[in-house]
């Protein structure tokens, strides 16, 4: 092989190599692009995980909006929870409580996270939480239980199309992570 | 026919100073050799081996489905099963196997005397290897084999035993190794062409791999990323799919198809290729429509790339999500019929004689074409909520991927052996099987089609008895077609070892070499059967042909 097709080839490799790192490094770039995207068009149904602004909207009397509120547990988290309204008919605008219940079933201490889910995933970013125990880990003493608040409103800009909004949240059980920590 | 090749054969013996004269002896030949034909040979021999280890691994589940309720394995196992055949088939089999084609081929059809980077090549093969008896070896592992599927979808996989760190470290190394395959294609056939072989004069089969070459170079190393992340999730405390710490699984599924959907290309072109290349030389006629073979090649690469989510059309995403996947996805479908048409009309009028290449390339163009109609109807985002993770997916998928990648892997073994070997294969047993397998093939996934629309989920050991009669069917044929693929077994080591006794010219087949190329005759059909160890040590000189029209 000669000098000038050595040469060629080596340029050619080294433009390949490159690629292929930047690809790798796209793959990873996908991460917080997704998280943006997520945001920005309110993509699967990622909620707030901060406290808004309790500020008063004019309230919509002509349209009722229907909020179905779910619970469940990942794996084995060892907790019993549920909530304390299943259903409710809400306008939007109105700022509404909701109770869920959490009881620790062993006699460890249990460190939880909720993660809330919308369906659809679009009008995540019409509901707003001006307080919520998701926003942060819930510990749960030995057999301990709690009564848990959320406060929130479904915005009066929400689309006509909805009428159903399902939130569901899910604990996660966080207790092995946050002892390491 | 107008075209010439410059003498080359004759003074090859004792013009190449630079490079030793034959192989080296015994086993460390194999092990040790930089030559691209040697390395061709290890990949294809490779690539058989996986698919007889990949078929029995379907042959376990299509026995577990043959009845409903559980018969031969546990669900765990089952699981392992269906996630085990697919990476085997996908990274061991067709993979490697149209490498193996590209390593032999493409220097010989350029008129090059090697692959750019011969050791690398010779690395890349050890390395795939050493991925795939990784990968082997998680099956003997506490936890089992991986059984999440060949998506590896979080939280799934991250329950898998001792296995996932293994699993992670075989995609990385057959990442690498697909990696660096691909930038030798790449420079082989940037750098090395002979004179007057223009690009637009290359072979098909030249053409749809070095396009697939950039696939893999693109979307390989998100792959990678992806696994790491996996591994990063599970070991290292990083949340990029765990809800708990503010992660989303579904984004695991974004960046898996950002490259799981160029992959499935990444097995399709060279298939379109081996098709492209083989269709003229039995029909007797120029490639019809070269260049928008060409250019619809280029369109399907480029458009895999903004399809990825109609895989995940039940996600939950918003309605414009769903609408621009489903459109963009349609398009697909143009550039596709595109070749399905300049195939079909390469025959037409053409005077046809059908040896086995010939009627496995057939049997592709029918039966992919069916694979690619159910695709159109899975991008339909309405009616794929109800095809989803069904048996109807099963179906598209293998359709285009036995009677199509796995058929024409077939067609070009037959098609090149007497080239390889300069023994002719035995022509009666290579018809039967292939009409065995085009049979047996349809018995084995036509049925899932029936099961799939019926509600059949995949990836599941029992099933209600509904669907016990399809799926009896479906064994049968599946069963059929496994012990058929050891016809081909037996063909390819008698043709090693003499065939008929019938020598193989140097053209082969009649209308090889002026048919067997692109814009040039078949320059691989031009040397002696088998070749010398070195071919084209000095360039030849290409001239175009020009056809009588
Ligand atoms: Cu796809």
């Amino acid at each position: 092989m000669d000098e000038s097709l050595k040469q060629k080839n080596a340029r050619l490799v080294q433009i390949l190599v490159l690629v292929v790192i930047g690809m790798f490094g796209f793959g990873f770039a996908l991460v917080p692009l997704y998280d943006v995207l997520c945001d920005l068009t309110g993509l699967n149904g990622k909620a707030e995980t901060v406290a808004a602004e309790e500020t008063p909207y004019k309230v919509d009397m002509v349209r009722e909006i229907n909020i179905e509120l779910l619970t469940s547990l990942n794996e084995a988290t060892p907790l019993i929870f549920r909530t304390e309204t299943k259903q409710l008919k809400i306008h939007p605008g109105e700022y509404h409580t909701v109770n869920f219940y959490a009881e620790n079933k062993t006699d460890k201490v249990v460190v939880a996270q909720a993660i809330p889910s919308f369906s659809p995933g679009v009008v995540a970013k019409y509901f707003n939480k001006v307080e919520c125990f998701c926003f942060k880990q819930q510990t749960f003493k030995p057999g301990e239980s709690k009564v848990m608040p959320m406060r929130f409103v479904v915005k009066p800009d929400l689309p006509k199309d909805f009428k159903t909004i399902t939130l569901s949240y899910t604990f996660f059980d966080n207790t092995k992570a946050s002892v390491q920590n | 026919m107008s075209a010439v090749v410059a003498e080359h054969d004759k003074h090859h013996d004792h013009s190449h100073d630079d490079h030793d004269h034959g192989p080296a002896k015994g086993i460390l030949r194999w092990i040790i050799t930089t030559n691209h034909k040697d390395i061709g040979t290890l990949y294809l021999v490779f690539a058989l081996v996986m698919f007889f280890v990949g078929g029995t691994m379907a042959l376990v589940i299509r026995a577990e489905l043959f009845e409903p309720g559980l018969q031969f394995v546990e669900p765990q196992f089952f699981n392992s099963m269906t996630t085990m055949h697919a990476l085997v088939m996908v990274f061991g089999a067709v993979m490697p196997g149209f490498v193996g084609l590209a390593n032999w081929m493409i220097p010989m059809m350029i008129g090059a005397p090697d692959m750019a980077l011969p050791r690398m090549n010779n690395m890349s093969f050890w390395m795939l290897v050493a991925g795939i008896l990784l990968l082997a070896s998680t099956l003997f592992m506490e936890g089992g084999a991986p059984a999440s599927g060949w998506t590896l979808y979080p939280p799934l996989v991250l329950q898998t035993g001792k296995a996932l760190p293994f699993a992670v470290f075989s995609v990385h190394l057959l990442g690498i190794s697909s990696i660096m395959g691909a930038i030798n294609i790449i420079a082989t056939i940037f750098n090395m062409r002979a004179p007057g072989m223009t690009l637009m004069r290359m072979p098909m089969f030249v053409w749809t791999w070095v396009i697939t070459a950039f696939l893999l170079v693109a979307v390989m190393p998100v792959f990678a990323g992806a696994v790491t992340m996996l591994l990063t999730d599970k070991f290292f405390e990083t949340s990029f799919f765990d809800a708990a710490g503010g992660g989303d699984p579904v984004l695991y599924q974004h960046i898996f198809w950002f490259f799981g959907h160029p992959e499935v290309y990444i097995m399709i072109l060279p298939t379109f290729g081996v098709a492209s290349t083989i269709i003229p030389v039995f029909a007797r006629k120029p490639l019809f429509g070269y260049s928008s073979m060409v250019y619809a090649t280029a369109a399907i690469a480029f458009l895999s790339f903004i399809v990825w989510a109609h895989h995940m059309f039940t996600v939950g995403m918003p309605i414009v999500g769903e609408l621009y996947f489903m459109y963009a996805t349609m398009l697909i479908a143009i550039p596709t019929a595109v070749k399905v048409f300049n195939w079909t009309a390469t025959m037409w009028k053409g005077s046809m004689t059908l040896e086995t290449p010939m009627l496995f390339s057939i049997a592709f163009v029918a039966l992919f074409t069916l694979g690619g109609f159910t695709g159109l109807m899975m991008s339909i985002a309405p009616s794929d909520l109800q095809y989803h993770d069904t048996y109807f997916i099963v179906a598209h998928f293998h359709y285009t991927l036995v009677p199509a990648s796995v058929f024409m892997l077939m067609a070009a073994g037959y098609y090149w052996l007497p080239k390889w070997t300069g023994n002719m294969y035995n022509e009666k047993v290579g018809q039967l099987h292939f009409w065995l397998s085009a049979i047996s093939v349809n018995i084995l996934f036509f049925p899932q089609h029936f099961l799939g629309l019926a509600g059949m989920p995949r990836r599941i050991p029992d099933y209600n008895v509904q669907f016990a009669d399809w799926n009896m069917i479906s064994s049968i044929g599946g069963f059929i077609f496994g012990i058929s693929q050891l016809l081909f077994l037996y063909i390819v080591i008698d043709t090693i070892r003499g065939g008929t006794g019938i020598k193989a010219t140097n053209e082969v087949w009649d209308g090889a070499v002026q048919y067997g190329g692109g814009g040039t005759v078949g320059l691989e059909w031009t040397l002696p059967s088998p070749p010398p160890y070195h071919t084209f040590t000095e360039a030849p000189v290409v001239v175009p042909i020009e056809y009588e029209h």
